[in-house]
């Protein structure tokens, strides 16, 4: 099993439901987030193309923040949601100098934090707060180890692209573009 | 005169404590504000309660869910609600930062003179209804009840509007008419005979073909509307976005036209002839339905794309291939009426174009353009008869805006400025829920008329600007502390909803069902307040409409079947438009009665003098109007607006991004704060663009005073709309400046 998520840019309007939606459900301190919205415009006007995306950790197969985890606090959890132990969490941040995708902040009380995909939530059925709440229904979650789930049957219609493939993280996040 | 100028100095909030008692208030509510207050019932009733949003107009229905202790947790959409459809928008899911904010108004406040100096002093709700209810009735004997006049946004609107109509004053205006959408609404009631209402009933979900007109979508976070067009783009629809500003909704569009503000009646002129001398309108539905075909087809004969494109910038081959889109899609097709449409002064007029633009396509009453909507039947108790009023509004306008069907706040605000023949100005103002100071255009008409007022009570949740101008502030608990009034709003089926509080009202806060009514027995208008409690009027109420208080607390929201017609028009029957001549009138027989034109005419507005910008404004999706930007939640997500500019104006004005500067207008009007520079391929060269509702300069909100600028204050120049008295903000224009006003004087 592994869990991923597909986002579509051509949907989504950057009205930031989904970084409030975690905020409130994950308890994350006003100030803090762990998913935001990027816009990004090309061209001269009137010539222009524009993408919004909503971004989080990548919850990557091969996360730089693992391996750079001295206490082992950064690990694969269920489905390969990459996790933070906060109790081993010593707060050096090398997983966030690693981290290409800028996804982990310290939180005011010391440790790592970042993007879990609401494990609390995946692990009675539901979807990501994110992805629940989403107005434009730009976003799905699943197996991506099963070809019948949502997300692997979007990819498969949907060309898509993930960040940074250069840094070679093998992300889990997809953009549908 | 200037005693009573200098009677309503502005205060901001900060108020005096007379007495121990007093004293002793502001410590404790200070305490409170850190605690939450569980509502024992919701505990009994398990761990989730139903609402309704408050946070916008839209009212989506969902969930308030508690934790064990029954503290508020979060908030999420009703799976059954037809506005959200289970999902909340961010303010909707932000909302419990209402209920957060620290800044709320505690306690009422009345005005009062210490020293020489003018204070508010905090007050027992006795004394400060006591006080109102004693200054209204010496009002009303003095000059007429009419004379007292309810400006309200929002649901306690009902509550103190009943209380008014017990006085005796029919004077009731919301800011959301003539300041927004009221031009949309005469538009289509005189093309259609019936108005788009809220929820608008466009169709978009089956639609194949949008059209948005200057209407941003998606940064206006109208939810039903947002998911719908969402579902539009995965079922292969065409969007047509016509905006100078390269808006999200743009940059989802199969075709942007990046027009020349202020000229869009053009294009829509020449959209009309296109379809009509090409033959690409609705021969069937046009035959059937319209009056005024011919007359309408001689009126556009000369507008063609070449005559538009020298107006609109937009080049002929765009306009026609639109034209064909929209008429390929027909009748799955919306020309989207918009919102705020209060822009030039002809806006009725443009809508009007708007309405014709979708009768020749034949989108009106069919699937993927116009659906008629059905509301639930609400049953109201039977009242005593309102006394007669004698007077209103529009004896300060003769023979002006009659085609208006509701109030105009502008126009309440102008008739409240004494003249000499005037028989009543207004002396007293309820304010309910809304920031008149930046809801009206003109701020230097708004205080004018504040100054001239016997009496400002002003009911909100925030210590907004206008509260600073009251002779009494009452503060209201949120939406998530009360009940209110059954949600009936007309959708794809009948359905209703309930509000009912999460938890008990922070601090001394209190409803406006509860405010009205007091004031009512106290002013011996009793008989018009027959419930003693809010669950007692709802579940008579709802007992009657086939539910009850109980199971709406079970169940949030309900629906009921059809009973009148069918979602769209039966193609079979012989549909009659509730107009004079009980069809679509391309041809409007009621404005030629009134002495308008009959059909839209193309007319040219003032543009931007030499290195002035047309000051375009509009929404972000994390907020409402002003009333969101102290909200912790949402001011988390955006805090401060910014000004758009173009790169090369950006150039000319060695303007740099992020840098902060000012913004003055054409007359000389400089905003209060500096405002961030965005410098951005996303708008025209020759205008601005900002956000509506930052540079709040109350400092009692402190995570939103001095945050960006006012658009508001920038829009003292209005272009009114003659038809129905629409004020059209967007013809004001701004230049750049590098320090504040009062720094330029001192150097």
């Amino acid at each position: 099993m592994r869990y991923g998520m597909a986002i579509d840019a051509l949907k989504c309007v950057g009205c930031s439901d989904c970084v409030v939606a975690c905020q409130t459900e994950n308890n994350v301190p006003i100030g803090y987030c762990r998913d935001w919205i990027v816009e990004k415009t090309t061209g001269t006007y009137p010539q222009l193309q524009m993408e919004i995306r909503s971004e989080r950790c990548n919850h990557c197969s091969n996360a730089p923040c693992v391996r750079s985890c001295p206490t082992s606090a950064s690990h694969y959890g269920k489905g390969g949601i990459v996790l933070v132990d906060e109790n081993a969490c010593i707060g050096c941040k090398a997983c966030i100098a690693s981290c290409p995708y800028d996804a982990r902040f310290i939180h005011p009380e010391g440790y790592v934090d970042k993007c879990t995909f609401c494990l609390h939530r995946v692990e009675k059925g539901q979807d990501p707060a994110c992805v629940a709440v989403c107005p434009t229904k730009c976003m799905y979650f699943g197996d991506l180890d099963d070809p019948r789930s949502e997300v692997s049957q979007i990819m498969k219609k949907r060309k898509w692209k993930t960040l940074i493939p250069e840094a070679g993280t093998s992300p889990n996040i997809f953009y549908l573009i | 005169m200037s005693e009573s100028m200098d009677r309503r100095r502005f205060i901001k909030i900060s108020s005096t404590f007379l007495g121990g008692l007093a004293f002793t208030a502001p410590l404790l509510s200070n305490s409170i504000g850190n605690m939450i207050v569980p509502n024992p019932e919701s505990r009994i009733s398990g761990l989730r309660t139903p609402t309704y949003c408050e946070v916008c107009f839209w009212k989506c229905a969902g969930w308030v869910e508690h934790d064990e202790s029954g503290n508020i947790k979060k908030i999420i959409g009703n799976d059954e609600d037809q506005h959200s459809n289970g999902r909340f928008c961010p303010r909707g899911t932000g909302g419990v930062g209402m209920y957060n904010d620290g800044d709320r108004l505690k306690n009422p406040l009345i005005r009062t003179t210490i020293n020489g100096k003018q204070e508010y002093r905090e007050a027992s709700w006795e004394e400060a209804l006591n006080y109102i209810a004693d200054k209204l009735k010496a009002i009303s004997e003095k000059y007429g009840p009419d004379c007292i006049a309810l400006l309200t946004h929002g649901s306690g609107g009902s509550y103190f509007g009943n209380l008014l109509k017990a006085i005796g004053s029919r004077n009731i205006a919301a800011p959301s008419y003539a300041q927004c959408r009221g031009p949309r609404e005469v538009a289509f009631i005189g093309t259609f005979g019936e108005g788009i209402g809220s929820p608008e009933r466009t169709d978009i979900r089956d639609t194949r073909c949008l059209v948005l007109i200057g209407s941003h979508i998606g940064e206006n976070m109208h939810n039903g509307h947002v998911q719908e067009m969402s579902d539009a783009i995965d079922k292969g629809a065409q969007i047509i976005t016509v905006d100078p500003r390269f808006s999200t909704a743009a940059s989802k569009s199969n075709f942007w036209l990046p027009i020349k503000p202020a000229t869009d009646m053009a294009l829509l002129l020449a959209w009309i002839h296109e379809i009509i001398y090409n033959e690409m309108y609705d021969k069937k539905y046009v035959d059937k339905y319209t009056f005024g075909f011919d007359q309408l087809k001689e009126h556009v004969k000369d507008m063609t794309p070449e005559w538009a494109y020298g107006i609109t910038t937009i080049k002929p081959d765009q306009i026609r291939e639109t034209a064909r889109a929209m008429a390929n899609a027909s009748p799955s097709v919306i020309i989207h009426p918009g919102r705020h449409v209060t822009w030039y002064g002809d806006d009725t007029q443009r809508l009007r174009a708007v309405a014709i633009l979708n009768a020749l396509l034949g989108s009106w009453g069919r699937r993927g353009g116009f659906y008629n909507p059905e509301k639930a039947y609400l049953p109201k108790y039977k009242l005593p008869e309102y006394p007669k009023s004698t007077r209103s509004w529009r004896d300060a306008f003769p023979g002006q805006f009659k085609l208006a069907d509701l109030a105009l706040a502008s126009g309440i605000c102008d008739a409240t400025i004494p003249s000499v023949d005037d028989k009543c100005s207004f002396k007293a103002w309820i304010v309910n829920g809304t920031n008149l100071i930046t809801t009206l255009p003109d701020q230097k008409n708004t205080l004018k008329a504040i100054q001239s007022l016997e009496l400002l009570v002003v009911v909100d949740t925030m210590p907004m600007e206008i509260t600073g101008y009251a002779d009494v502030v009452l503060p209201e608990c949120t939406y998530l502390e009360r009940y209110d009034s059954i949600r009936v709003s007309g959708h794809r089926n009948p359905q209703i909803a309930l509000r009912m509080p999460a938890a008990e009202p922070k601090y001394n806060s209190k409803s406006a069902w509860w405010m009205a009514r007091e004031l009512g027995l106290k002013m011996g208008l009793g008989a018009y307040f027959p419930f003693k409690t809010q669950e007692e009027e709802l579940d008579w109420q709802l007992k009657n409409m086939d539910s009850s208080l109980e199971e709406m607390k079970r169940i949030g929201v309900k629906t009921f079947p059809r009973e009148f017609d069918d979602l769209y028009i039966d193609e079979n029957d012989n549909f009659e438009f509730n107009t004079n001549t009980g069809k679509i009138e391309l041809y409007s027989t009621s404005f030629e009665e009134e002495g308008h034109s009959p059909l839209p005419v193309y007319t040219a507005h003032d543009e931007p003098p030499e290195g002035f910008y047309r000051l375009n404004y509009g929404r972000a999706p994390m907020h409402t109007f002003g009333r969101t930007s102290n909200n912790p939640n949402l001011a988390d997500l955006m805090d401060e607006n910014s000004v758009w500019v173009n790169p090369k104006v950006a150039r000319d004005w060695d303007l740099k991004n992020n840098q902060y500067i000012w913004l003055e207008n054409q007359d000389g009007i400089r905003s209060s704060f500096p405002i961030k520079v965005r410098v951005t391929e996303r708008i025209r060269f020759d205008s601005v663009y900002m956000v509506h509702g930052f540079g709040h300069d109350s400092k009692k909100l402190t995570q939103a005073h001095g945050r960006g600028a006012s658009d508001s204050e920038l829009i003292s120049k209005v272009l009114l709309d003659p038809i129905m008295g629409g004020t059209g903000m967007r013809g004001n224009f701004v230049t750049f400046k590098f320090k504040a006003a009062n720094m330029e004087k001192n150097t």
